[in-house]
């Protein structure tokens, strides 16, 4: 496995040991029911549960009672959308506003409300990838339910202005959420300073488990429920607790949040390393934001009449694992919404890769990427029709 | 993702290139849909003496090319024109289910560069070619409207 190169830590990211440790014996040796308080097996899952709940508040800088466990990052984006729509639509609120280049998780669920009656704004991003915060300021009306604006996007890396976003729906009394499944663990988060008052977070993109994430609710903020059931979660969110995952999460995350000055200087020194050399590339264009405002370890290129699949499976076959917003990698056959909302055109965007670095990168392993780039590309503009 | 045939022709594809004494050249597809196919043909006495392709696209499309061309080279214009895309895949052990336009591409592109022979002969194509779908026309996903 040592051969392999991975730089896709934005799709998903190694667990690392102490995680695995950490969530071990929640699977045999603590293997009791956190509900069944009447006997120890039970009590002692229960009390897990709550230490993992600390934890994660401490990490994020809001209150044990705000934390609620889900199954994912995606199932958090759905339970914050539907929920406060639901709930403040039977109130007449019945408008909601986003950015086009929302995760999935966001953007699906935003078209499924649509369907229910609801009203979308779905706000532009400039070249960069920014929203501007003048532009939530102006599509809020009275009947606004709620604002949601990603904290970070997944495929560029751009970091949106969140803090004033929250701030300028506070002053119009609307709920704020961000889906902050690729800023969690990257970049420091304080939810309660921030102003937010829902979060989602995914586990697994900071070297936690896959199937475990969370919503971060503000207290007085009640969206309704979406799995509906037993009382976990104090009855907002059904389902017996994911625990190993749960106490894995909070244990990836102590670790990110621990180390994030230092992992965030890593992951840059990396990234810009490589971008460096790509710069040096005949006819690249970086796509998104080259500034601060970017997530440490992202990095987005479109190598201008090479096609995105051929580069990746030519850096496969160099061990190296990288992604891309193309049409034909996704199998979509359309090109990534993010990089049509910051205005690539489609030849463009049908060329780009991401470059996603994480705690296991090593400087070392960019030298071998760029040397691996350097004769992907070439030999994929060699065969390209479009190309010189 | 892709049979090992596909990959063998992705790493070492066939015919890759121009050539410079081309009398048949098509182009077909566009780089908004992520695939661009262009075929030279050098044809004497109704025979594909020699053929190249260069392609802008991913591994399906270059594979995709390249059994295209194996599949036309030494052989008459009718046997070139009967190559449909469903040929291509079976010599490339089949495609993904979504890269299946890519062998469309590639049928297209030996007809338009046999098009562009007939009309340098001063023929009308049409009635042996048929009528050329413009671009990939084919394509069900809806992204490719010109």
């Amino acid at each position: 496995m040592n051969s392999i190169i991975y730089l896709d830590n934005a799709a998903t990211t190694p667990v690392v040991q102490p995680v695995i440790d950490a969530m071990v014996p929640y699977f045999g040796e603590h293997y009791g029911n956190p509900s069944s308080i009447f006997y120890s097996v039970g009590a002692e899952a229960g009390s897990a549960l709550s230490a993992a709940r600390e934890s994660v508040a401490r990490s994020l800088g809001c209150e044990p009672s705000e934390v609620f466990f889900t199954s994912c990052g995606s199932e958090a984006d759905n339970w914050a959308l539907k929920g406060t729509a639901h709930r403040l639509g039977a109130k007449g609120k019945k408008h909601l506003i986003t950015s086009c280049i929302e995760h999935h998780a966001i953007l699906h669920t935003m078209k499924a409300l649509e369907k229910d009656g609801f009203e979308v704004t779905y706000l532009p991003v400039d070249h960069e990838g920014f929203v501007n915060p003048a532009d939530v300021k102006a599509a809020i009306r009275p009947d606004t339910a709620l604002v949601s604006i990603m904290f970070a996007n997944n495929e560029i890396g751009t970091i949106e202005p969140v803090e004033e976003i929250a701030q300028i729906c506070h002053e119009h009394n609307v709920w704020f959420h961000t889906d902050a499944v690729q800023a969690v663990g990257a970049v420091p988060i304080r939810f309660k300073e921030m102003g937010f008052d829902m979060l989602s977070l995914s586990a697994h993109k900071f070297n936690g488990p896959k199937g475990v994430g969370a919503l971060i609710v503000r207290r007085g903020i009640l969206p309704d429920i979406l799995i509906e059931g037993g009382a976990q979660e104090r009855g907002r969110r059904a389902g017996t607790e994911n625990l190993a995952g749960i106490v894995g999460m909070a244990k990836a995350l102590e670790i990110a949040v621990g180390s994030l000055e230092e992992k965030s200087k890593k992951l840059s020194a990396m990234r810009d390393a490589l971008q460096r050399h790509i710069e040096t590339m005949p006819d690249v264009t970086i796509n998104g934001t080259k500034g601060d405002k970017r997530l440490p370890g992202t990095l987005n290129v479109s190598f201008e009449g090479a096609e995105s699949e051929s580069i990746l499976l030519f850096l496969d076959m160099s061990g190296i694992c990288a992604s891309s917003g193309s049409a034909c990698a996704s199998g979509s056959l359309d090109p990534s919404h993010v990089l049509m909302g910051i205005g690539l055109s489609h030849a463009l965007a049908n060329c780009s890769v991401r470059f996603s670095f994480g705690v296991q990168n090593t400087p070392e392993q960019v030298e071998t990427v760029c040397k691996a780039l350097d004769e992907a590309v070439a030999e994929v503009r060699r065969r390209s029709a479009i190309y010189g | 993702m892709y049979s090992e045939k596909v990959m063998e022709h992705f790493k070492n594809p066939h015919n890759l290139g121009e050539l410079e004494d081309a009398n048949g050249v098509g182009e077909v597809g566009n780089a908004k849909c992520g695939d661009v196919m262009k075929m030279f043909l050098k044809i004497e006495n109704n025979i594909i003496q020699d053929v190249k392709f260069k392609t802008f696209g991913c591994g399906a499309a270059i594979a995709t090319s390249s059994m295209a061309t194996d599949l036309i080279k030494g052989k008459s214009i009718d046997d070139a024109l009967k190559v449909t895309n469903k040929a291509v895949v079976e010599a490339l052990e089949g495609l993904p289910p979504v890269k299946v336009h890519c062998s469309v591409l590639a049928e297209q592109a030996i007809k338009a560069a046999l098009a562009d022979y007939y009309r340098r002969q001063g023929v009308d194509p049409e009635p042996i070619i048929g009528k050329m779908e413009e671009d990939c026309h084919h394509c069900e996903h809806g992204c490719c409207e010109v």
